[in-house]
């Protein structure tokens, strides 16, 4: 286990008051806060080596584009990618998704193919496929969800019936932003690759989490954002098996890209650059290699193995609470490092409302997961999600806090 | 608690949220108007029977946090028995308590949501089943939404 109190000692954020009250952030689900090293990779760059990259000649230039590429050939290392060319940086994970279903999905698929997702995705992981089988006439099958409370994860045993020879791709998130299950990732790309469909990972909750091996999970996409593993806004990452990206159409074109351009028209470079049109985005790339130096320092066991602790100390103390009904795995069972909970009689946006008065950052809402709040009978639910600088200590502030609302609102 | 929250759960907000009037679907209504607010999935249906120009009956159902159902339920309240005219104007005088705070003395229940306005995020929530009511109202068959509409 690492040092919590060094740990927590790296993030400034984290030390102030919000209505009076030492912060207690508990949305790390949403974006997850930024340690000093990361920041100041990012004042470094704009204040010693800030140029465009790539076709400068001078110092500057030479430096950034060292920096970036560094960055790239880091972010590799940190999933285990064979190849830096396989590092794409994007927006985040759904720029990520999006350029799979735009460049890939729409080139592969034809009518009558089939795109097997699950019941649990996250808007970003969902709509962007709908859209995609719209275009070609493919069809979005969904690996359902088991238990009342999606407490009993995917239902692995409905693969034998939806994988037939029309899935051309599977597409499911590592850990639900939701429910907090951990899918078997390993699994589901295996049982994919059997049938010669594709497989993409949306590793969004996952990747500042735990240890992610692309070659071990045997995927062949995986995307992520950045600002979810204490790196900055606006960057992320496609991962992509080389030769899937260098037959990839290109989302976006212009400069950076092209090998040849004439009155005619444009040859594209190989991957990276392929998919990366434009001044791309320099210093934040160069801040998340910081990111992931940052959290390979503390190690991504250690880092999983306290979300794992906080989310059983959470699930035994917020299960006693009076009308509460939690969703996602039982307590006990393994959980990434958040818990989504409802009252029936007291609103998500209530409680955050009054969770805020105790410096609590909480997230309330139907967290882009309308289907499965459908399906499970819910509009919303109050989310408390976990990273390595929380403590036991902070749970007890939301225990006290919910029970505090709910007699407030029940009586 | 905070002056600024007991004064955004006002009694009269609390009660409407623990006992809403008029809920329910309304089998006599001539008009029907759906309400939502995408950002965080609260849903508001007001259903009204409207006699010539004024409303004779008028429900909600729906769901969403202490704000939007109360505020739902209280409009009920308010609009039965207004023309349509009475009814914008309700809703303008309304939308400047939420907004500003300032609730003339003869506003009567309405002014328990002045409290809003300390909470920008919430001003929406208060607003969903008047912009549903309102799109009742002028037969609009688009669903109300608080992302297209001004607060």
């Amino acid at each position: 286990m690492f040092d919590l109190a060094r740990t927590r000692a790296d993030f400034p954020i984290l030390h102030q008051q919000v209505n009076g009250k030492p912060l207690v952030y508990l949305d790390n689900g949403a974006t997850s806060q930024k340690p000093r090293c990361v920041i100041d990779a990012l004042v470094h760059y704009y204040e010693r080596d800030n140029s465009n990259v790539h076709r400068g000649l001078h110092a500057l230039s030479m430096r950034a584009t060292d920096a970036y590429e560094g960055a790239r050939a880091r972010v590799a290392k940190f999933i285990h990618a064979a190849d830096p060319a396989e590092i794409i940086f994007t927006r985040g994970t759904t720029e990520s998704i999006n350029i799979i279903a735009h460049g890939w999905a729409r080139a592969h698929l034809k009518a009558g193919d089939v795109i097997l997702t699950t019941e649990m995705e996250h808007h970003s992981n969902l709509v962007p496929w709908q859209q995609a089988a719209r275009a070609v006439g493919a069809t979005v099958r969904y690996i359902p969800v088991l238990g009342a409370d999606a407490e009993g994860g995917l239902d692995y045993a409905a693969l034998d019936t939806l994988l037939t020879p029309a899935v051309k791709l599977l597409a499911f998130t590592h850990i639900s932003n939701t429910l907090g299950t951990i899918n078997d990732a390993a699994r589901l790309c295996a049982r994919a690759r059997a049938i010669g469909a594709v497989t993409v990972i949306d590793a969004a909750q996952s990747i500042g989490h735990t240890r992610i091996d692309v070659e071990a999970l045997g995927c062949d996409f995986l995307a992520f954002s950045g600002h979810k593993m204490c790196g900055p806004t606006g960057i992320g990452v496609l991962y992509g098996r080389r030769d899937l990206l260098d037959q990839l159409a290109p989302d976006e074109t212009g400069g950076g890209m092209v090998v040849s351009v004439t009155y005619e028209g444009a040859t594209w470079k190989p991957s990276p650059e392929r998919h990366e049109a434009g001044t791309p985005n320099i210093a934040d790339a160069i801040a998340l290699g910081a990111a992931c130096d940052y959290l390979d320092e503390i190690g991504r066991d250690a880092i999983a193995a306290h979300d794992h602790h906080l989310a059983q100390i959470a699930m035994e103390k917020l299960s006693v609470i009076p009308g509460i009904r939690i969703i996602g795995p039982r307590a006990g069972q393994p959980r990434g490092g958040l818990v989504s909970f409802a009252f029936a009689e007291v609103h998500a946006h209530d409680i955050v409302t009054f969770a805020d008065e105790d410096g609590l950052a909480l997230r309330g809402g139907h967290h882009c997961n309308q289907p499965l709040m459908r399906k499970l009978g819910l509009t919303s639910t109050t989310r408390a999600s976990f990273y390595l600088y929380n403590t036991a200590a902070e749970i007890d502030v939301l225990v006290a806090s919910l029970h505090r609302i709910q007699k407030f609102f029940v009586g | 608690m905070s002056a600024d929250l007991s004064e955004l759960y006002q009694q009269v907000i609390l009660d409407h949220n623990r006992r809403p009037r008029n809920r329910g679907k309304l089998p006599t209504a001539n008009r029907v108007a759906h309400g939502n607010n995408p950002s965080c999935g609260d849903e508001c249906s007001v259903h009204l029977r409207l006699d010539g120009d004024r409303i004779a009956e008028i429900t909600f159902d729906g769901s969403g946090c202490a704000i939007s159902q109360a505020s739902a339920s209280l409009m009920t309240t308010q609009l039965k028995g207004k023309t349509a005219a009475e009814a914008q104007k309700l809703y303008d005088e309304f939308h400047h308590i939420v907004t500003t705070g300032e609730a003339p003395a003869e506003i009567s229940d309405l002014a328990a949501f002045a409290g809003v306005h300390t909470f920008p995020a919430r001003i929406k929530c208060a607003t969903l089943g008047w912009h549903a009511a309102l799109n009742a109202l002028k037969g609009d068959p688009l669903p109300a939404t608080t992302e297209t509409h001004k607060d």
